[in-house]
């Protein structure tokens, strides 16, 4: 892989997520093997928005690797309460930290920081943009259960503000797979990001559905996203629909017997506890690859960087 | 190039409009775009430009066009890409001493930086961020860079004036 920064999974090529998931593999097998590796070096955290799982993984990768993480804080007490711009916000951080990490409630506003910064910026979700860390958290595991080509994937619950969901689509055409798209018909997929489906595969691997039934005997994988009670402007839409997209050990009773379950967490009800115990749950495994996943892409950041710096001492540096 | 007759015979409407010396003519214009044409030019006749504007002149090869002339100026081939956006037909004269001396049609730019502002709200270019906007332009509507946003209906509109 060879990016200064990883702003969206459509930047992504197959070989750069095969890349990344071999070197996570090999991180999940010997861990000790990179545990001195970014000694000395710090990540700074900057979440605009409340993410405990999402920082605490990035914070577990980098100390895994032996680095440390600078962390603004909540935004109540930050800079940003006074009105310091996020351009601003991340030119000083570039100062502190040899990485960014960033979660903002706006869309675009990684592509955006990306922009005044020369060290590496992750984007860890731009409002309902993009989330593409997670995504490839979300590859290893399916590579894990179900392998990543001839797959079918259903993918049901909110995918019009899901952003894992969207990040996670994209993805999945750089590989020969069969999308379902399953959702109440007010939180279908956005018109863009089918528009980008169809820009980036033929279209042919794309459906869209309203219930799970007709397609759940087929799926070699079942992602599921919870579906929340204020996107619905009256509680009795809600509870037409919500009952619809929860699965437990019945609702599984048609599918194939090595159909892996996932959940990008945290769920509500969306997931009977019931499922856990079965094979199908794929969801706290799915968690836990969020460290060596993050490791793998941070080593391999920090590293095609400090080449990059190694590589300019000789030609004058650049000129910021 | 030069051909200063319209061949369809447009010739009584467009006395219509008066003749220029030096300047531009922008010709097929979308019926009733005119305004949003000038608007795209920064032109609003505060700064002294002297214009004549036709609207809704009938037109072969459009039911209605308009038609935009401006003394004094020769247009940019920038100004000329960001046009295409609400004038995709437009042909534009380049008049010296009342010739016709250049005509081209618009072309459309890939990019558009800094013309159109972004009607998400919850896009960071809506904000107080030093950032100049940018949409690549689609086959049908434009697209924010930043928040992904497509645009395809009225995207004078989003015009920043
Ligand atoms: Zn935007």
């Amino acid at each position: 892989m060879r990016h200064d920064h990883l702003i969206t999974s459509k930047q992504l090529s197959r070989a750069d997520i095969e890349s990344v998931l071999d070197y996570a593999s090999e991180i999940a097998a010997d861990p000790s093997a990179v545990a001195d590796k970014h000694a000395g070096q710090l990540l700074g955290l900057l979440f605009f928005e409340p993410s405990t799982r999402t920082k605490m993984s990035f914070e577990t990768a980098m100390k895994r690797l032996g680095g440390d993480v600078v962390d603004m804080g909540s935004v109540e007490s930050s800079s940003v309460k006074k009105g310091e711009t996020l351009a601003d916000t991340v030119r000083v951080i570039e100062g502190y930290a040899d990485a960014i990490v960033l979660r903002h409630p706006k869309q675009g506003s990684a592509t955006m920081a990306s922009e005044f910064v020369d060290v590496p910026l992750l984007n860890a979700g731009d409002g309902a943009g993009h989330h593409p860390t997670q995504t490839l958290l979300d590859l290893y595991t399916i590579r894990e259960n179900a392998g990543l080509d001839d797959l079918t994937i259903g993918i049901m619950g909110d995918l019009k503000y899901g952003r894992t969901v969207h990040s996670l689509a994209y993805a999945l055409t750089n590989f020969d797979t069969r999308q379902h798209f399953i959702s109440p018909e007010s939180l279908r997929l956005p018109r863009e990001v089918v528009y980008d489906l169809h820009q980036q595969q033929d279209g042919t691997g794309i459906r869209e559905h309203e219930s799970l039934e007709e397609i759940l005997p087929s799926l070699d994988v079942l992602y599921v996203t919870r579906i929340q009670r204020e996107r619905f402007p009256d509680e009795n839409e809600y509870q037409a629909v919500a009952g619809e997209y929860q699965i437990d050990v019945e609702t599984l009773e048609d599918a194939r017997e090595d159909l892996t379950v996932m959940h990008p967490l945290p769920r509500v009800d969306e997931i009977a506890p019931e499922i856990d115990r079965t094979d199908h749950a794929a969801y706290f495994e799915q968690a836990h690859n969020a460290v060596p996943v993050r490791m793998a892409l941070l080593d391999l950041l920090l590293s095609d960087h400090e080449a990059d710096e190694d590589g300019e001492t000789g030609d004058g540096g650049h000129d910021e | 190039m030069s051909n200063d007759h319209d061949p369809h015979g447009n010739d009584d409407h467009e006395l219509r409009v008066s003749k220029i010396r030096d300047g531009t003519v922008i010709d097929h214009v979308r019926g009733g775009q005119a305004l949003n044409v000038l608007a795209i030019l920064g032109i609003d006749g505060t700064r002294g430009e002297e214009l004549s504007i036709g609207m809704n002149v009938p037109s072969d090869r459009l039911a209605r066009k308009d038609i935009v002339k401006v003394e004094g100026r020769e247009l940019s081939q920038d100004e000329v890409d960001v046009l295409s956006l609400i004038a995709p037909d437009a042909t534009i004269n380049i008049v010296r001493d009342y010739d016709v001396v250049e005509k081209h049609r618009v072309e459309r730019p890939d990019v558009v930086e800094g013309v159109l502002s972004c009607p998400n709200a919850s896009c960071i270019t809506t904000g107080n961020e030093p950032v100049t906007s940018r949409f690549s332009v689609l086959e049908d509507g434009v697209r924010c860079s930043y928040c992904e946003t497509i645009v395809r209906e009225d995207i004078a509109s989003l015009i920043d004036t």
